[in-house]
């Protein structure tokens, strides 16, 4: 140590014999650190690669569908004012046959030009090459899908195109920025094996849909200063009298929606959880160096009056900090690197990017460096001040002796509360630093409420699985014809083999109004009463179908800013332009986006074309699955098929799976959280205490007696942090549940009992150890030294 | 204050008809070594010494010369490196931790300089305190009306001034009823007039208690209120002499 300043080593040694302690709160700050470097560096990497992935490939900003538009209204679409590139394809759902898998694999057939690459939404050539002009059989298939099976270029697959088997042939693996985020339909979360996306040659799905020279898709990019609403209105009105079904920008773009929701909740964890921290580590620094100013009372008397400046007082004390905090800086930036490659990794498994670097750009570090500083120096500056007041005079003197208030013992003159002299010890040390306490309560509830938050996910998606699956969508599959048809088609379903059941559906684009508000959705239609699938009330009750009326799904219902009874004007997308004043009977329970419901009567009759259904809903002999899955694969009039009892099974696997990741984190959080908070305030009990205690032992009193003031006092804090926490806990998950909240699915707030008891008992278990690492410290007291020394 | 002490002496220091004669302390050979590093400090260097029951001693001897060490050693604080010491025939050189800490808490009562009172607790919680792990103990009112605080019992620490607290450090000791009473320079911290006040606080309890009471000391008038003074020297009893008069505490010159 030769050429450090005396106080210099006077510091080396204090974070020597305070190494303990400082790791606590150093690993407090480290979390900090790393799930602000981990957000930031998400949201970054997320950020960024989208764009450039958005800019590169001239992802779409409008897109549109119709049934059949001629192509002459491309010329239309681009003189919209603000519209700078425009892009029309033929787009069309398909049922892919894969040699080995039972289940029939759903997906979008999309034509590319034949001669150059698409102005809007084009493909990010992965290997291979793009199908050769002449060359009806060839295709590219993007790159999920073909890791699932194992395809590459040169492979072959069957696809069932309008009704007939096609042989294809794969020329290259491509992305493709409209299924970054792919899910196929009755999907929520991607399944790489049952959802495909294949484009082929415009002129080939021409020939094969019947689309000469018309197209059913259009999407458009739009010059900086466009109006995007004016081109949206302008869009619709040149499509509307082809069975345009509503134009829409990318906030109802799917995958681009379900890539923002991820930056919103990781933004949202960016401003929630490292604040946590920093707070608590700011209290933990706090504590820390109060107490050692107090102990080092004596000598900061004695430097100031050998002429020592306050400046260098405070600096003295400002660099332990920083010390401390760069130990947790350090740390966290290390694991906040492992874990945001691990988080890279992780998305890489969901989000098609043809690449995904975690942001590890230095001002990330800089920035989280910088933060914890001013936490930790935030949580010094009042124990610093405190040792720049101290005149030399006084500060050579003992301090004054701690003042009690006289509660907890009852009157001396009869009258006493029911506490031994220990607990009273105990209680009257609580109170006697009030703020301390209530700060280290506070600092022992969070880690409580951290884990509900993260807990609370387990009892809303079992909720959500429950009401979605098995009270709402029971149906084991839904086919979806081709086009409508009569509504005896159902008896057909009825008759596929393994059918046990068949419930017709009519689905129909429509544009709600209200005023000024309006959207774009699909209105279903099934019978009254109906037991496969189901439409519920805010009770999860079944509705009975009206003979008349619109349903709403609570949130539509709000966007529209409508209430049951209220008119809603409603429009078909049959390019017929009539509109219809509906009412709304009633509010439905929905966690799948934007829902609207009819009875079929009430659906035909407001389309005015007869009694028509869209496909059925199926119960299927699970014995028997594998023949229908065989004979959908041959069935020409069969467009696509949603199998929700497979979704179902591979939602919860991929919660499951991640849940587990997430659950192993936050434990691990709060118990450091707890660790830091619980062993330090033992610490700081036990370093004030330390005479107190050992005189108690002088009297014969036990270790276990003697703990057990140290341990009363630190129970109370615990067990009031316990309601606390809960009471954190679910404001902290109300929060989530909003953040998470969009128009493609929210997650309802439920927290069960265990829940709750869990993240206490966690909590509990961490405080517990943490307070009995202290406790061996008892154990050693010298007993004989403190009897030699005054306070 | 009304009692005499020379009669009470008599009465204490004659071994009782039914009872065996046996000493509460037979202390032998006793000596106590502390190592650090290379050097060795013998702190007691073969002390032999028996104390009576009710029999109140006064040690004194010069700064380092082991008083303290034996006193610690006596009341269970501390281990001898050798050598033998009996409470009541009991061998306590060998005892575990276990078994000193029920030895201090069953028999001794301890004063100190610096009074080591819990200053969260009142005077009368102090003495609770002690009371209430106690098998046969005082209340503590009585045990402050023996020091005469009963004025002060629901006083803090802080608010009491030195004397009164170590006068509530000696209603704390005495509350259990203690074999024996070890007071390391119970007046070190007090001028004379609250000294005085705290040997009769002392002396009285003595009597009345009939507890063994061992007190060092620094002052030399002190030991004429003993029934027998012990001299240190290095670590071993220079001279130990019975007092053939004792004189109450108000009488002795500070
Ligand atoms: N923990 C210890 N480590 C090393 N030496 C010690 C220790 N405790 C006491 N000593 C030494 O043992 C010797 C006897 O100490 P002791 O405290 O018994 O003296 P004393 O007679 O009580 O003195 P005083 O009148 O100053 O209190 C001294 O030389 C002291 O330095
Ligand atoms: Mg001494």
């Amino acid at each position: 140590m030769t050429g450090l300043s005396m106080l210099d080593r006077k510091l080396v040694r204090d974070l020597a014999r305070l190494w303990a302690q400082s790791l606590a709160v150093a690993l407090v700050m480290a979390c900090g650190v790393m799930t602000l470097i981990l957000a930031l560096g998400a949201t970054r990497a997320l950020e960024d690669t989208r764009a450039a992935f958005y800019d590169r490939t001239r992802f779409g900003q409008i897109f549109a569908s119709a049934t059949r538009a001629p192509e002459s209204l491309k010329a239309d679409i681009a003189a919209i004012d603000g519209v700078s590139a425009v892009a029309t394809r033929v787009v069309n759902p398909v049922i892919i046959d894969i040699t080995g898998m039972a289940e029939p694999a759903t997906g979008m057939l999309i034509s590319i030009p034949d001669q150059g690459e698409p102005a809007v939404n084009r493909l990010y050539l992965r290997s291979g090459r793009l199908p050769e002009p002449g060359r009806p059989d060839e295709a590219t298939i993007i790159e999920a899908f073909a890791e699932a099976h194992g395809f590459r270029p040169g492979d072959t697959f069957d696809v069932l195109i309008n009704g007939r088997k096609r042989h294809l042939s794969i020329t290259g693996i491509t992305l493709s920025p409209e299924y970054v985020y792919a899910i196929g339909p009755g999907d929520f979360v991607p399944d790489q094996k049952r959802f495909g996306v294949i484009h082929m040659h415009r002129s080939v799905l021409e020939g094969a849909y019947d689309m000469e020279g018309a197209f059913n898709d259009v999407s458009l990019t739009l010059s900086r200063n466009a109006n995007t609403k004016e081109v949206i209105a302008q869009l619709d009105a040149i499509l509307k009298p082809h069975g345009g079904a509503g134009a829409y920008d990318r906030t109802d773009h799917m995958s681009d929606a379900f890539l923002d929701s991820e930056l919103t909740q990781l933004r949202a964890m960016a401003q929630v959880i490292p604040p946590i921290f920093l707070f608590i580590s700011a209290f933990l620094v706090n504590m820390i160096l109060t107490r050692l100013i107090a102990l080092e009372r004596e000598q900061i008397g004695l430097l100031k009056a050998v002429g020592y400046t306050n400046a260098a007082i405070a600096w003295h004390y400002a660099k332990l900090t920083l010390a401390i905090s760069l130990v947790g800086v350090a740390i966290g930036a290390i694991a906040g690197t492992r874990l945001g490659h691990g988080m890279a990794s992780l998305y890489g498994e969901f989000y098609s990017f043809p690449f995904l670097v975690f942001s590890q750009e230095p001002d990330l570090y800089v920035i989280s460096m910088l933060v914890t500083f001013a936490a930790a120096l935030a949580g010094a500056t009042n124990a610093i001040l405190g040792a720049v007041r101290l005149p030399p005079a006084v500060a050579m003197r003992p301090p004054a002796p701690t003042g009690y208030h006289s509660i907890f013992g009852g009157s001396s003159s009869g009258f006493r509360l029911p506490f031994s002299q220990l607990t009273i010890m105990a209680l009257r040390h609580l109170v006697r630093w009030p703020v301390r306490t209530a700060l280290t309560t506070l600092g022992t509830a969070l880690p409580v409420a951290l884990l509900i938050t993260s807990l609370f996910a387990f009892d809303s998606i079992d909720h959500m699985i429950d009401t979605i699956w098995f009270r709402a969508d029971r149906q084991d599959a839904t086919l979806t014809f081709t086009a409508q048809r009569p509504e005896d088609a159902v008896r057909d379903v009825a008759r596929l083999p393994g059918v046990l059941a068949a419930e017709p559906f009519r689905a129909e684009a429509a544009t709600l109004r209200n005023g000024h508000r309006s959207r774009n959705i699909q209105i279903f239609a099934s019978d009254p009463e109906t037991d496969i699938g189901r439409v519920l009330d805010q009770d999860f009750g079944a509705i009975k179908l009206p003979p008349a009326g619109l349903l709403l799904s609570e949130r539509l219902a709000s966007h529209l800013d409508l209430k049951p009874g209220d008119q809603v004007d409603v429009e078909l997308s049959d390019g017929q332009g009539r509109r219809v004043l509906v009412p709304l009977v009633g509010v439905t329970n929905s966690y799948v986006g934007l829902t609207a419901n009819m009875s079929r009567e009430a659906l035909d009759r407001l389309s005015g074309q007869g009694v028509r259904i869209s496909g059925a809903r199926v119960i299927v002999d699970e014995s028997r699955i594998r023949d229908l899955y065989e004979e959908v694969k041959r069935t020409p009039a069969i467009a696509s098929v949603a199998l929700q009892g497979v979704s179902r099974k591979r939602f919860q696997a991929v919660f499951e799976e991640n849940i587990g990741i997430s659950i192993t984190i936050y434990v691990s959080l709060a118990v450091i959280i707890t660790f830091g908070v619980i062993y330090n305030s033992a610490r700081i009990q036990l370093s004030e205490r330390a005479r107190e205690l050992a005189s108690l032992r002088v009297f014969g009193f036990t270790n276990g007696e003697v703990s057990s003031v140290l341990l009363t006092e630190l129970g109370v804090m615990v067990v009031l942090a316990q309601p606390l926490g809960w009471l954190i806990g679910r404001g902290f998950s109300e929060l989530v549940a909003k953040g998470f909240e969009n128009d493609l699915f929210r997650i309802p707030l439920i927290i069960n009992p265990p829940t709750y008891a869990v993240s206490s008992l966690v909590v509990l278990g961490a405080a517990l150890v943490s307070a009995l690492i202290v406790r061996r410290r008892i154990d050693r007291l010298d007993l004989i030294r403190v009897l030699k020394t005054r306070d | 204050m009304a009692f005499n002490p020379g009669t009470a002496s008599v009465r204490r220091m004659k071994p009782e008809a039914d009872a065996p004669s046996q000493p509460v302390f037979a202390v032998s050979g006793l000596t106590k070594i502390y190592r650090t590093g290379d050097v060795e400090v013998r702190a007691l260097n073969g002390v032999d010494l028996t104390l009576e029951a009710g029999e109140m001693a006064v040690l004194l001897g010069p700064s380092g010369s082991g008083k303290s060490t034996l006193l610690n050693i006596v009341g269970g604080l501390d281990r001898p490196t050798s050598g033998s010491v009996k409470f009541k025939g009991e061998e306590l050189a060998g005892a575990n931790d276990r078994q000193l800490t029920a030895y201090r808490r069953d028999h001794v009562g301890f004063v100190f300089q610096f009074y080591n009172l819990i200053p969260s607790l009142t005077a009368w919680e102090n003495v609770a305190l002690i009371a209430e792990i106690a098998s046969d103990p005082m209340s503590p009112g009585d045990a402050l009306a023996l020091v005469g605080l009963e004025s002060r019992m629901s006083h803090f620490p802080a608010q009491l001034s030195g004397g009164e607290q170590q006068r509530v450090a000696i209603a704390r000791a005495i509350a259990k009823r203690p074999d024996v009473l070890l007071c390391d320079e119970p007046t070190g911290a007090l001028d004379s007039a609250t000294g005085i006040i705290v040997l009769e606080a002392l002396a009285r309890v003595n009597e009345e208690t009939g507890a063994t009471t061992a007190i060092i000391t620094h002052n030399a008038g002190i030991r004429k209120i003993a029934h027998r003074v012990f001299t240190f020297l290095d670590g071993r009893i220079a001279s130990s002499e019975i007092n053939p008069i004792r004189v109450k505490p108000s009488e002795v010159s500070w």
